[in-house]
C-alpha cells in the first residue's frame, strides 16, 4: 500500500513539474504578445495603416509606406529567391548526389549559419556601393540571400518524400525527365512547398539587419526598386531609438503590426499544411 | 497454344544475349527470348532472379538506376532499342508499364490521371473521348464514371491499380510492361485484374512479372523462367507447367523450392 501512495505521489509531482516548465516556456511569448499588445493597440487607427509618418510632435501619420515598403520588398526578395531556392531544392532532390550537390547542399548549410547583418554588408558591397545609392532592389536581394539555403534545403527534403514510384509512372509513360520533375514531383511537394514559402516570407518580413544599410529608409512612398524604401522593422527601429515619447508609441504599433502580420502568414502556414494532411488521410 | 514460335510468327520484342548490372553485380546473364505479339508472356522465378530488372530493360527503365546498365541487342520490330541513337523516352511511349504496388498521382483527379500521359506529353485530341475508352478498357468505367473528378486515393487498390492500367492506355503503347500487378492485391481484385489481361492481349503485347504460378498458368501464353540472373527456360506455358525440359524448372514449378 505505501507503494501505491508513494508512486501516485511522484506521479502527481512529475506531471506538476513537466506543466511548470511549459508554463516557463510560455511565459517569454505571452510576455511579448502581451507586452506589443497591450502598448501597441493605443495607436492603432485606419490612419495607421495608411498615412505617412509625421515629424515628432506633430499628432497623427502613420506607417502606411513602411507597411508597403515591406511587402515590396519581400516582393522582391521572392522574385529573385523562390525562383533560386526551389530550383536548387530540385536539383538537390533529383541530381544531389554527386560532387557539385554535395558542394551546393555544403553552401546552403554555411550560408544559412551566416548572420543576418553580414548578408546585409555584403549586399551593401555588391549593390549600394556600386550603384552609388541605397535601393530597394538592394534591400529585396539580401533578403532573398537569406530565403535562398533555408527554402532549398527544405524544397530537398520536400521532394526526396515524392514516392520514387510516382516518378517512374511518369517515366513510364514517355514523359521527359525534366518534364516529370515539374508536373508530377514538384507538384506533388507543392503543399509543402506553399508552407515553407510562407515561412521564409514571414522570417523576411521580420528581418532589420540586412536592410539598414541596403534599403535604408524612405519618408515617403517608394515604388522604384532604385530608391531607398521603408520597411515595418527598420521604422520600427529607427522609432525605438529616437528620444521622442510619441514615436516610441508608435514603435509599439508597428510592432504590433508586423507581429500580426507575421502571426498570420504563420498561422496561414500552419492551415494549409494540416488541411493538405486531412486531404491526404 | 501450341509452341510460342508457329503461333506468333511475328514476334515482337526479340531479346539477344541481353546483360545487365547494378554497378559492380552482374544481374542478367546472356538472356535470349522471344516475346510474341498479341499475346501474354510470363516471366517467373525466385526473388532476386533478375525478372523485374529484365522487364525494366524492355522500355529502359533499367539505365534509369544509378550505375545501371544493359548490354546485347533488344529489338522491338526489328528496330534496336539500345542502340545509341534512340530516344529512350519516346520508346516508352510505344511500352507502357504497370507496376507492383498502384501509383495513381496522388494530387490530380481520376481523369487527371488517364489524361496525364497525353498532357505531359503534349498530345491533343479528345480526351475526353480517349480517357472514357480508356477506362472502359481497364474495366473501371462502370465504377467511376459518376465520380471523375473525385481522388484516386478514394478508389481501393485493385481499382487504383485499374485506373494506372488506364492511365498506361492512354499513350496508346503497343506493348504492356506489367511487374507484379498484382502482388498488392486481395483475391477478387486479383481476379479483375487477370480477367482484364485475358481482353487486353487481343490488342496489346504484354509481358508480365509474377511470383505466382497459378496466375503465370492462367494468364499467360507463354511463359520464361529465370533462375539467377538467366533464362532457365521459355516456351508455351502449357508445357513449361506440365512437360518442362529442364530439372530446375519442373522443381520450381512444382513448388520445390522458390
Amino acid at each position: 500500500m505505501m507503494r501505491l501512495h508513494l508512486r501516485n505521489a511522484v506521479n502527481v509531482a512529475a506531471t506538476i513539474a513537466c506543466g511548470a516548465t511549459v508554463l516557463i516556456a510560455m511565459a517569454p511569448l505571452a510576455s511579448v504578445l502581451w507586452l506589443v499588445v497591450s502598448r501597441g493597440a493605443a495607436g492603432l487607427s485606419l490612419d495607421f495603416f495608411t498615412h505617412l509618418p509625421t515629424p515628432v510632435g506633430e499628432p497623427g501619420g502613420g506607417v502606411g509606406n513602411a507597411i508597403a515598403g515591406t511587402a515590396y520588398l519581400v516582393g522582391l526578395a521572392c522574385l529573385f529567391g523562390l525562383p533560386v531556392g526551389i530550383g536548387a531544392g530540385v536539383y538537390l532532390a533529383e541530381r544531389g548526389d554527386g560532387r557539385l550537390g554535395h558542394a551546393i547542399r555544403f553552401t546552403a548549410e554555411v550560408l544559412s549559419g551566416v548572420p543576418s547583418i553580414v548578408i546585409g554588408i555584403v549586399a551593401y558591397g555588391l549593390l549600394v556601393v556600386p550603384m552609388r545609392r541605397f535601393s530597394a532592389l538592394a534591400g529585396g536581394i539580401a533578403l532573398a540571400i537569406l530565403m535562398v539555403p533555408m527554402l532549398a534545403r527544405t524544397t530537398e527534403e520536400l521532394v526526396r518524400l515524392v514516392p520514387r514510384s510516382l516518378r517512374e509512372a511518369s517515366l513510364a509513360l514517355g514523359v521527359h525527365e525534366w518534364k516529370t520533375s515539374l508536373s508530377v514531383v514538384l507538384r506533388t511537394a507543392l503543399g509543402g512547398i506553399v508552407t515553407a514559402v510562407l515561412l521564409a516570407i514571414s522570417r523576411a518580413a521580420g528581418e532589420t539587419a540586412p536592410l539598414l544599410f541596403t534599403a535604408l529608409n524612405n519618408q515617403y512612398w517608394n515604388a522604384k526598386p532604385d530608391q531607398p524604401t521603408a520597411s515595418l522593422t527598420v521604422q520600427i527601429y529607427n522609432y525605438a531609438i529616437s528620444p521622442y515619447e510619441d514615436w516610441h508609441q508608435k514603435a509599439w504599433t508597428a510592432a504590433l503590426v508586423l507581429l500580426l502580420l507575421v502571426g498570420s502568414l504563420n498561422l496561414a502556414a500552419r492551415l494549409f499544411t494540416r488541411g493538405r494532411l486531412r486531404d491526404a488521410r | 497454344m501450341n509452341d510460342p514460335s508457329t503461333n506468333s510468327p511475328k514476334p515482337k520484342i526479340v531479346v539477344d544475349r541481353l546483360n545487365a548490372w547494378f554497378k559492380t553485380a552482374h544481374v542478367l546473364h546472356d538472356v535470349t527470348l522471344s516475346i510474341p505479339a498479341l499475346s501474354v508472356t510470363a516471366i517467373i522465378g525466385p526473388s532476386g532472379c533478375g525478372k523485374s530488372t529484365f522487364l525494366r530493360c524492355l522500355n529502359r527503365m533499367h539505365e534509369l538506376t544509378p550505375g545501371a546498365r544493359a548490354e546485347g541487342t533488344l529489338r522491338l520490330d526489328g528496330q534496336d532499342l539500345l542502340a545509341r541513337g534512340v530516344d529512350a523516352v519516346h520508346l516508352r511511349r510505344r511500352v507502357g508499364m504497370v507496376f507492383q504496388r498502384p501509383n495513381p498521382f496522388p494530387t490530380m483527379s481520376i481523369f487527371d490521371n488517364v489524361a496525364s500521359g497525353l498532357r505531359l506529353n503534349g498530345i491533343g485530341g479528345d480526351h475526353q473521348a480517349i480517357v472514357e475508352r480508356c477506362l472502359r478498357h481497364a474495366a473501371l468505367w462502370d465504377e467511376v464514371k459518376d465520380r471523375l473528378k473525385g481522388a484516386p486515393s478514394s478508389l481501393s487498390g485493385g481499382q487504383q491499380q485499374r485506373l494506372c492500367i488506364a492511365r498506361a492506355l492512354a499513350v496508346e503503347p503497343e506493348v504492356l510492361l506489367m511487374d507484379e500487378p498484382a502482388s498488392a492485391l486481395d483475391p477478387i481484385a486479383t481476379a479483375k485484374i487477370e480477367d482484364l489481361i485475358h481482353e487486353l492481349r487481343q490488342r496489346y503485347t504484354i509481358a508480365i512479372v509474377t511470383h505466382n504460378m497459378q496466375q503465370a498458368a492462367r494468364v499467360s501464353d507463354t511463359t520464361a523462367f529465370f533462375y539467377m540472373g538467366e533464362l532457365v527456360e521459355a516456351g508455351a506455358t502449357e508445357q513449361i507447367f506440365t512437360n518442362p525440359r529442364v530439372q530446375r524448372t519442373e522443381d520450381y514449378v512444382t513448388g520445390k523450392f522458390g
